[in-house]
């Protein structure tokens, strides 16, 4: 059960540089470790995270093995106008989440 | 009051013996590792042979780690990040992980402030590179040394 974090201020003045934290529970295996009988464990990494501010993507970051697990990733963005932030997690096995977070601007 | 002194010279003398020793087989032991020219290849793929100069990069690791399980890294490039003049991507490479690549990051001017911030893991103490690809098509980078006294279990028995 994949579940995310959000934190992005709830309200903002405009033109505000404002900070936004994410992180996604997953347990990024990174292909490089073996079973105790020597079969290599299958790689199920996240692979791509993106953030749209308002339907326009702000962000976007390829993420490889060497991300720790459940990927914690803080950027920045200016607070232009009021809206949604929709942020998508993707990775392997068809692994696809989304999620969302409001802000108001003054 | 001599004596005292002398005490803790030596304890800290043997501590820093054992910790030495400590790292030995952890650095003897990894099989699989990226060498210098996967980085060197790694870092000319995003570069596509274009000068890399050293500078308005700033690379934020403890150099450190206990735990290269999740170790926390901030990226800061000097950047007024206005439509004329901003950081486009940052990339982040490594030594000697399996794989040369730890992420890349896509900002625009929109950003604001040209910081990226993760954590990642470590496989053997060695050296960070961040390389920041700029509006004007220049590359700036830092790198860090970081000692990982814990390394990642790349090729842990599970």
């Amino acid at each position: 059960m994949a579940s995310a974090l959000i934190n992005v201020p709830a309200k903002a003045k405009r033109g505000d540089i404002i900070e936004i934290k994410t992180l996604m529970s997953h347990i990024m295996e990174t292909g490089y470790r073996h079973t105790a009988t020597g079969e290599v464990v299958p790689r199920d990494i996240i692979t791509s995270f993106a953030c749209r501010y308002n339907g326009t993507e702000i962000f976007r970051a390829d993420l490889f093995a060497a991300i720790a697990a459940n990927p914690f990733i803080t950027f920045f963005t200016t607070a232009t106008a009021s809206g949604k932030f929709e942020f998508e997690w993707i990775g392997d096995n068809g692994f696809s989440e989304t999620a969302s977070a409001s802000i108001t601007v003054e | 009051m001599q004596h005292k002194d002398s005490t803790r010279r030596q304890f800290l003398g043997l501590a820093g013996g054992a910790a030495v020793l400590g790292a030995v087989p952890i650095v003897t032991v990894r099989p699989s590792e990226a060498t210098p020219a996967e980085l060197a290849s790694a870092i000319r793929t995003i570069t596509n042979g274009a000068q890399v100069r050293t500078g308005k990069v700033k690379l934020d690791v403890p150099p450190l780690v206990e735990n290269g399980n999740t170790v926390p890294l901030t990226v800061n490039v000097a950047s007024p990040m206005a439509p004329e003049d901003h950081v486009r991507s940052i990339h982040i490479f490594n030594e000697k992980n399996p794989q040369p690549n730890i992420g890349n990051f896509h900002l625009g001017p929109h950003s604001g402030r040209a910081q990226v911030s993760t954590r990642i893991r470590l496989a053997d103490s060695q050296k960070i590179v961040a390389i920041a690809r700029l509006s004007d098509g220049s590359f700036w980078s830092a790198s860090v040394d970081v000692v990982v006294t814990l390394a990642a279990c790349t090729d842990e028995v599970i």
